[in-house]
Parts: C-alpha cells; sequence; structure tokens
C-alpha cells in the first residue's frame, strides 16, 4: 500500500518519511483509514466473542462452559459457570465495543477517511495533522474500554447504556469507561470537523454538491449527527464521573437505600437527566450507525446495476431531512418512565415521521435496481442483502415508536431484535460489502470470491437463526439482560428458541473465519486487478492509480457530470467516468 | 499535487480558509456541550425544592474581576491578530503574551475562589448547587487551560510559521482568537447564572 | 391451570386495556408483513427479471414510480391512523383516566434490589408513612415507627394480590436504582424510579397466578427480581387479606 513515503524539506526536495511516520503516526488520510479499519475489525471480533460467551449462558443456564470455561478467573466463571455480574459486564462491554470501537470507527473513521477525500479529488483532508490526532485518541479509549475488565469488580455492567442510579454505585470499570469514553467522544469530533471541512471547501471543480457521490454526503450528513449530539454526552459522562469520583449527586435523588445503607450523599439529583442527556446522543449514534451503510449499499448497488441511483435528488433531501429528524426523536427510549401524554404524543409522532425517509431511501434503493444490468459478486451479496434485512428492522420500529404497543414491548428481546437486525445484518453486512468493494483499490488484488460468497451464505443464513427468533422471544414477554429467563413461566415456554439463536450465533462466528482468511490471504495471492477501475465504476476514487500514492490524484482531476451516469444512451460504453470529458 | 488548498486562501463558495470554517464547526459543538449543562442546571434547579442563592455564597466581586479580565483578554487577542494583519509582528507578539498572562490571571484568581471553598470543607458533594458550580467552572477552567497551551505554543515552538507564511501563521492566530471569544462568551453567560441568579 | 397462558406469541390477556394492545400489535404486524412480502416480491422479481444474463444492457432512464409514490402516502395515512386511533387513545387511557382511589384498591409497590416490595394499607386503609431513614432487614418498606396509620401496613413480598374485575392503582417506586414492573399477561410495563412515586392502573378481566419481572436492569440479580400476580375472586381475596391483618397485628410492623 502506499502512504506517504515523501514529503517536501524547506526547499522543496523529497524527503523520505522514517517507519514510524509512515506507518504509524502518518497524516495520510489512506493509512489513517486503514489503521482505523483494521483495529474497528479486530475490536468487532472481539465484541462479538463476549457475545458469543454470553450465549452459552443463555442457551444453557448454569452449566460449565465447554473447553474454554476454566480459561476464567475463579471471580468470573468459578467450575466455568459464568456468575452473574460477569454475565452483565460481557452484555454492557459488548453493546459499547461493537458500537463505539467497531461500527463507526470503521463506518466512518475506515471508509469516510480512505474513500471520502477521493470521492471529492482532494489530496487529503483539509487537516491532516488532526484525522492523525483523532485516530491517536480512538486507539487509547479503546484500550482503556479492554483494560476495564481488569479493573476491581469488574468492567462497566450497567449496560451500554449506564443508567444511573444504578452506573454510579458500580464498580471501578464503570469510571473507566466514562474515561474511555471520553476519549472516543474527542476523537469522534475531531474527526467529524475534518469531514465537513474536507467535503465542504475541496471539491475539485466541476463537483458541485448536486453532483457528489451519495456515499459522501451520507458521511457529510452523518459528520454533523456526530459533531452536534455527541457533546450533550460528553456533559453527562463528566456529570456521572463527578458523581462517581468527587461525590456530586447529579443523578442521585435523595433517599437511596442501597444494599440497607443510606446512601450517605447530598441528594436533589434526578436519573431521569442522565437518560434524556444520553439518549440526545444516543438516538442519532443510531443514525451514525446506519447512514454511511446507505452511503456504501448505495455505490455498490449502482456499479453492479450499470444504471443510474434512483431518484438521486430525492435521496439527497432525504438524507438530509433523516439527520435533522435524528434530534427529535430520543425520548422514543423513555416512554416507560412515567411520561404522559404530551411528551409521548410528541416522540410518537416525530418517531412516525422519521420512517417516512427511511421508506424512501430503501424504496430508491430497490428502484434503482429495475431496468439493470445486474452483476452478483460477494460485495453485491450483501450490499443486496443489506435492504430487506434493513427493512425488517426498520419496520419492527413500528411498533416499538407506539407507546401502546410498547407497552407490552418496551424493553424486551423484540427490542433487541428489531435493532440488532437494522445494525447486524443491516450495517454489518454494508460494511463487509464495502470491504470487498474497495479492497482492490487499497491493496491491487480482490478478494477471493469462492471464499466470499461461502462467508456470505453462511452470515446470511447464521444471522437469520440468530436474530429472527428473539421476536417471539420478545412477544411472549422476555425481558432484556437477563442472565436466566428460565426463572419466568413464559421464558421457559420459549428457552428453545433462545438455544437456537446461541446456535446460530456460533455457526455465525465460524463462517466468520472465511472472511479473516480471506482478507489476509488476498494481500498477497488475490487476484491481480487489470485496471485502476476493476469495477468500472464512475466515481473519482476509481481514477487514481492502484493504491493512491501521496496526494492521491497525479493531476487535478476536473468533473464534467453526476456521480451515475451508467449506460449512458449514446456513450462509448456504459459508464462515463466523472472525471473524462467526452462522454 | 500535495498542497492542501485553501488552508491560506478562503474558498470561493464558502469564503473562507479551511481553518475558520473548521473552529466554526468546533464551536457548534462546544455550543451543545455547554449547552447541555446549562440545561441540566436549568432542570436540577427547577426541580429541586430549595436551591441555595448563588450571591450569597459566592465571590462576585472575584467573579466581576475574572469578568473583566477576560473581556479584556479578548480585546487583546483582536489587537494581537490586527497587528499581524499590519505586518507588526513585535507589537503582535507583545498583546498575545499579555493575553496568555490575563489568563493566567483568571485562572489564579480561580484558584482563590476554589482554594477559600475546599478550605471550609465544601466542595462538588457538598449539594447540586456546588456540584453545578464546580463542573461548569471547572470545564470552562480546562477550556482556559486549552487556550493558553495553543497562544503558548503559538507564540515559542508555533511561531516559525510567522517567518515561513504570515498569512497562514495569521489565520491560525485568528482561529484561536475566535475559540477564546468563545471561551469568553461561556464566561459572561457562567457568571450570571451561577453568582448572580 | 391446565389452560395455555404462554406460547410462541402474544401470552394470554388478563387486562382490560390490552385487547385494545393485542389489536395494535397484530394489525401493526399484519400491516408490516404485507408492506415486506409486496416489496420483497418487487425487490426479487428486480433480481431476476434484471440478472446481467437476462438483460444485458440496462436502462439509463429511471422508471416511473407512481405505484410507489402511492404506496408510500399510503403507508403515511396508516401509520397515523394507527397513531392518532389505536395508540393515543391507549396511552391516554392508561396515562390519564386514573380511577379514584375510593373504587380502586391501591397498593403500594417499591421495587428494590432484588423483590418487589408490596405494601398494603390495612384495616384502616390509610398506608402509613415511609422513609429510607428506617429502613432495616425486618422493616424494608422503611415505615416511620411514630406513624400509627403504619401499624397495620403489611409489606406482602414478591406477592400482589388483586380481586378480579376491580381496578388497580399502583402507586411505583423504587427504593435504589431504577427498575421496571413488567407483567407480560396484563400488556404492561412502569419504570420504578428511585425518588419518583408514579400512578398506574389497570383492571382484570379473570383469575389465575401469573408472572411479574423486573423490566430494566438493576444489577446482579435483575433476573431474578420475580414476582407473582395473584387475581383472586372477591371472596378469595378477602379471607387473603383477613389472613394477613392477623398474622401482622401480633408484630410492631411487617417487613
Amino acid at each position: 500500500m502506499s502512504v506517504a513515503h515523501e514529503t517536501h524539506d524547506d526547499h522543496g526536495h523529497h524527503v523520505e518519511l522514517p517507519f514510524w511516520r509512515k506507518y504509524v503516526f502518518s497524516t495520510d488520510h489512506k493509512v489513517i483509514g486503514i489503521q482505523y479499519a483494521v483495529t474497528a475489525l479486530f475490536f468487532l471480533l472481539f465484541g462479538f466473542t463476549l457475545m458469543m460467551m454470553m450465549r452459552w449462558q443463555l442457551a444453557y443456564p448454569g452449566q460449565p462452559m465447554p473447553l474454554i470455561g476454566t480459561f476464567f478467573s475463579e471471580a468470573n466463571m468459578p467450575g466455568g459457570i459464568m456468575v452473574p455480574e460477569f454475565y452483565n459486564q460481557l452484555g454492557a462491554m459488548h453493546g459499547t465495543i461493537m458500537v463505539f470501537l467497531g461500527v463507526v470507527p470503521l463506518a466512518v473513521g475506515g471508509f469516510g477517511n480512505y474513500v471520502l477525500p477521493l470521492q471529492v479529488g482532494a489530496p487529503d483532508m483539509s487537516f491532516p495533522k488532526l484525522n492523525m490526532a483523532s485516530y491517536w485518541v480512538f486507539l487509547p479509549g479503546g484500550l482503556i474500554m479492554l483494560a476495564s475488565f481488569y479493573a476491581e469488580g469488574g468492567a462497566a455492567q450497567s449496560g451500554w447504556t449506564s443508567y444511573s442510579p444504578l452506573s454510579n454505585t458500580a464498580p471501578a470499570g464503570q469510571t473507566w469507561w466514562l474515561i474511555g469514553m471520553i476519549f472516543l467522544i474527542t476523537s469522534s469530533l475531531l474527526g467529524s470537523v475534518n469531514f465537513i471541512v474536507t467535503t465542504i471547501q475541496l471539491r475539485v471543480e466541476g463537483l458541485s454538491f448536486f453532483r457528489l457521490p451519495f456515499f459522501t454526503w451520507a458521511q457529510f450528513v452523518t459528520a454533523f449527527l456526530l459533531l452536534l449530539a455527541f457533546p450533550p454526552l460528553e456533559a453527562a459522562g463528566v456529570m456521572q464521573l463527578m458523581d462517581r469520583v468527587a461525590g456530586s449527586s447529579f443523578f442521585l435523588p435523595s433517599g437511596l437505600v442501597i444494599s440497607g445503607q443510606l446512601l450517605d450523599v447530598a441528594g436533589g439529583g434526578n436519573p431521569l437527566l442522565w437518560q434524556h442527556l444520553f439518549w440526545f446522543l444516543a438516538h442519532p449514534e443510531v443514525y451514525v450507525l446506519i447512514l454511511p451503510a446507505l452511503g456504501i449499499v448505495s455505490e455498490i448497488i449502482t456499479v453492479n446495476s450499470r444504471r443510474p441511483l434512483w431518484g438521486y435528488r430525492t435521496l439527497v433531501y432525504s438524507i438530509i431531512s433523516l439527520g435533522f429528524l435524528s434530534f427529535i426523536v430520543w425520548a422514543h427510549h423513555m416512554f416507560m418512565t412515567g411520561m404522559g401524554t404530551a411528551m409521548s404524543n410528541f416522540f410518537q409522532t416525530t418517531t412516525m415521521i422519521i420512517s417516512i425517509p427511511s421508506v424512501i431511501i430503501l424504496t430508491a434503493l430497490a428502484l434503482s435496481l429495475n431496468g439493470g444490468s445486474i452483476r452478483f459478486p460477494t460485495s453485491m451479496l450483501f450490499a443486496l442483502a443489506f435492504i430487506p434485512m434493513f427493512a425488517i428492522g426498520g419496520l419492527t420500529g413500528l411498533p416499538l415508536g407506539l407507546t401502546a404497543a410498547d407497552l407490552h414491548l418496551h424493553d424486551t428481546y423484540y427490542v433487541i431484535a428489531h435493532f440488532h437486525y437494522v445494525v447486524a445484518p443491516g450495517t454489518v453486512f454494508a460494511l463487509l460489502a464495502g470491504v470487498y468493494h474497495w479492497y482492490p483499490k487499497v491493496t491491487g488484488r480482490k478478494m477471493n470470491e469462492a471464499l466470499g460468497k461461502l462467508h456470505f451464505w453462511i452470515s446470511l443464513i447464521g444471522i437469520n437463526v440468530v436474530f429472527m427468533p428473539m421476536f417471539f422471544v420478545g412477544m411472549a414477554g422476555v425481558s432484556r439482560r437477563l442472565y436466566d429467563q428460565t426463572q419466568y413461566a413464559y421464558g421457559a415456554q420459549v428457552q428453545g428458541l433462545t438455544a437456537m439463536s446461541s446456535w446460530g450465533a456460533w455457526f455465525l462466528g465460524a463462517a466468520q473465519i472465511f472472511f479473516i482468511i480471506n482478507f489476509f490471504w488476498s494481500r498477497k495471492n488475490g487476484e491481480k486487478v487489470e485496471s485502476d477501475n476493476p469495477w468500472n465504476a464512475t466515481t473519482l476514487e476509481w481514477a487514481t492509480p492502484t493504491p493512491p500514492p501521496h496526494g492521491n490524484f497525479p493531476e487535478v482531476p476536473k468533473v464534467y457530470r453526476g456521480p451515475y451516469e451508467y449506460s449512458v444512451p449514446g456513450a462509448k460504453s456504459d459508464f462515463s467516468p466523472q472525471h473524462v470529458e467526452e462522454g | 499535487m500535495d498542497e492542501i488548498p485553501y488552508t491560506v486562501k478562503p474558498h470561493p463558495l464558502s469564503g473562507l480558509y479551511s481553518g475558520k470554517l473548521g473552529i466554526w464547526l468546533f464551536l457548534a459543538s462546544e455550543v451543545m456541550l455547554f449547552g447541555a449543562l446549562f440545561s441540566s442546571y436549568i432542570l436540577l434547579r427547577v426541580g429541586s425544592d430549595s436551591w441555595p442563592v448563588g450571591s450569597e455564597l459566592l465571590n462576585i466581586p472575584l467573579a466581576m474581576l475574572n469578568t473583566f479580565i477576560l473581556i479584556i483578554s479578548s480585546v487583546t487577542v483582536v489587537l494581537g491578530w490586527a497587528s499581524l494583519k499590519l505586518g507588526e509582528h513585535g507589537k503582535a507578539k507583545m498583546y498575545l503574551w499579555v493575553t496568555v498572562l490575563l489568563a493566567f490571571g483568571f485562572l489564579i484568581v480561580k484558584g482563590f475562589e476554589y482554594g477559600a471553598k475546599f478550605s471550609h470543607h465544601i466542595s462538588p458533594a457538598t449539594n447540586n448547587f456546588y456540584a453545578t458550580y464546580f463542573t461548569m467552572t471547572g470545564l470552562h477552567g480546562l477550556h482556559i487551560v486549552g487556550g493558553i497551551a495553543v497562544f503558548v505554543y503559538l507564540l515559542t515552538s508555533g511561531s516559525k510559521l510567522l517567518e515561513e507564511n504570515p498569512e497562514h501563521y495569521t489565520n491560525r492566530i485568528e482561529c484561536a482568537g475566535l475559540y477564546w471569544h468563545f471561551v469568553d462568551l461561556v464566561w459572561i453567560f457562567l457568571f450570571p447564572a451561577l453568582y448572580l441568579l | 391451570m391446565q389452560e395455555k397462558i404462554y406460547g410462541y406469541w402474544l401470552p394470554l390477556n388478563v387486562s382490560t386495556h390490552g385487547e385494545a394492545v393485542d389489536q395494535l400489535i397484530n394489525v401493526l404486524h399484519v400491516f408490516m408483513a404485507l408492506l415486506f412480502v409486496g416489496w420483497g416480491i418487487f425487490f426479487v422479481y428486480c433480481l431476476i427479471r434484471f440478472r446481467q444474463s437476462a438483460n444485458p444492457t440496462a436502462q439509463y432512464e429511471p422508471i416511473h414510480a407512481k405505484p410507489a409514490k402511492y404506496i408510500e402516502i399510503g403507508v403515511i395515512v396508516f401509520e397515523a391512523v394507527l397513531l392518532v386511533g389505536l395508540s393515543m387513545p391507549v396511552w391516554s387511557d392508561f396515562k390519564d383516566a386514573l380511577p379514584s382511589e375510593s373504587e380502586a384498591l391501591t397498593v403500594h409497590v417499591m421495587g428494590e434490589q432484588f423483590a418487589w416490595n408490596v405494601q398494603y394499607p390495612g384495616k384502616d386503609g390509610v398506608f402509613g408513612r415511609k422513609a429510607p431513614q428506617f429502613v432495616t432487614p425486618e422493616n424494608l418498606l422503611g415505615l416511620d415507627p411514630d406513624d400509627p396509620n403504619g401499624k397495620d401496613d403489611f409489606n406482602s413480598i414478591n406477592n400482589l394480590h388483586i380481586p378480579v374485575g376491580r381496578p388497580i392503582l399502583i402507586k411505583l417506586t423504587s427504593k435504589d436504582v431504577i427498575h421496571s414492573f413488567k407483567v407480560p399477561v396484563l400488556r404492561l410495563t412502569q419504570d420504578a424510579i428511585p425518588g419518583q412515586e408514579i400512578p398506574f392502573w389497570f383492571n382484570t378481566t379473570r383469575t389465575g397466578n401469573f408472572d411479574i419481572a423486573c423490566a430494566q436492569l438493576c444489577g446482579l440479580g435483575h433476573y431474578r427480581m420475580r414476582g407473582q400476580l395473584h387475581i383472586q375472586s372477591q371472596a378469595d381475596f378477602d379471607a387473603w387479606l383477613a389472613e394477613q391483618e392477623v398474622e401482622e397485628s401480633d408484630d410492631e410492623f411487617s417487613f
């Protein structure tokens, strides 16, 4: 891979950078993008492994875990049997790691960093040093999160949502979680400024906003969400840290009795304040999880259908409105907190409204296929599967967004199924699609198709076996975050479904081995690409050498048309690249 | 092609050089940060049975002094930037060092305030009024420290850029100045909210 | 009871507002299924009809999506109908139409790590004052020893007994962290938040014993915070009440 191996000293001579500035503390967006992507993929695997462990306890409550059960400490798994506190740690860290260390760094830090400057024709991000800083603030944040398992009393164990007062009085790992979050939020803020400025300032001549690839639009809107939604959580994190470390009572009401002891704090605080601040970020955060995925899928579908994206302008307006609306739905996570009719009516209404742009986008993606000439490389398989999977996730949000139905479904497995459908066979599939799609640009070789297809089909089946039963488990009434659902008659009744989910998860985990092998093996042994543009795509990232050198474009490109001019009647070939003057 | 465009010259569409756009975006996120804290303050105060009166418990004269210090420092930072624009490098450095000194002055006064409270065993744990006071002024203070760090850097090892590319350097000072004005503005809200109301 | 209470979809419904909830859930799922299947058919059709081997040259012009537009508008209208017609009225009834204390049986429920303290007011019908500083292992409710009204209160830990067919008003709070009172057969969830007393109500249609669960992570014992709802005939309930009051009058307080 080519990196910023050169820089210019004062006299304009090219100077070779030492190893640590070329590959470690690089300011080149492509190196930073790869750093983010590889780190995030590792965290995704780690977070998934935590869940695979939890699935044993869920399927066979109270049974010793075979093979690896004895590797864990006496405190966490005496005799190989997970204790409830450890189960809660795995749960809280699974959510935290997947969202903040896995999906967002891969979707935004990885794909956004690598592809966005290329798609706007820029030599790098507007602020390369800031970009480097954002990665090197992210990594310590992630390591602090991982290290928190060794804190006294274990890692954070109050859910990724860290509700007060439970998280206030939780063991030390929660403090590490808060500190880690401050690092991660800071990293995110530094990155989002870069994305917005680069998109506005560094577009090449002819590349107006309405000629930008939809991927860039998606990253642009996402950056605004990160910029504006994260600070309230940072404020909340600081306040919870103050509660835990400095003895304040921001989230602690008076008169709490914990384990029979009256808690010695001033009181006067409000647990719902935490919830409002948390969800004010966390709802836009879930749009941060999905928007880049919509961008990636749009690119792959158009390239492999050989026709323009349907309703480009409509899509752009939809994604912008999705961004705005995501800020005014947050309290639908709080319907059961004692909310009255006025507030709940408002949030139900905005939640129903936000479903509209999502449906428009999904419909546009499906309509883009109509009239196409569709090819099915692995990237396209994952991108296509995204669509119905995200549809299931989106549709099942409807009962949850209506308070009357939420009365029954709140905090049950139905919720878990809903959001996992959106994020797991939704976003993660889109991210995998992106890896298969852009791998040739980054490495000069394609990933192996046979392994890719195997990876796809087993993952698709496995992931549905995991999550589809959960809708029924939730409908039956089983609550979330239960160490052992068989304590309840209705839980025992559907325990078979829960066990099925576990086997699906292990099956799904095994399938990822094909991906891991393919990812590393193809670097040196994959089929070499014949051209810089193996997929015959139109967008600017394919107009660079492979891999792109420092500065990306040997000559500054000019843009002559929109991003999806495929199969233009009368054109020389079935694609008209943005930077080529003659159609 | 490896020079990043619009670092110094403004972009025709946005009318801004990139750093200025960047700092405004960053300030938008800071508005959300302090906005969340102010909102929390309002929620906690309105929801409480009894909330102490800030003017009875906090040192208003010292806070007024700090307000003046910050306002003057915002003036000196603009004078510094203006001197740079006029090519008067020596004067500019003088004004900017005065800004740094004023900022230190602010922190020293704050230190006295905090010290007085701690010596009376008053801390964030005492009640939510003090928790809010310490958290908000503390975070604001950290922002002052951040500002000092940036200015000191620009006046010491970062001052090389002034010889190499004065326009670029002036832009950096402008961006730092914008950040500084924001920090000043936050204090203008904090002072009445905590001390007077 | 041999009858099936719990299965693979909605459990048995024993509450008066549950029918409306179930109607909304079922209508919604039919709607969701129709949308998914209809749209899915179109999707699969496109993949087959327009695969490269069947359609070597793609069409540049977009298809005119009038049907899609009308379906979208239809979806929005339907969602609005569900929202205003089915959801808001149920919520409003649940939240605003609280029964008066004279017609309802009022019970105070206080969640703690990891049990449900269920306080009945005893023969005098008046709830005793509670305060956290009075909490002891023998006095989990924290009843104020100086309040005579509390002398006959009793705590039926983890067991909520109610008479069938009468409105029940629960005043819910928590002693320590946020819990959530969930009863699947009642189609009911209400968060128990420390420092707040949140009222909610329900009415039942038949007798039986049913599970109560905690629906908000509250610590290591969250999974075993199980209660039992005993819906009894008026006669059985009165008998049970009498039994409790006899047992408790010997002690100064109940638990």
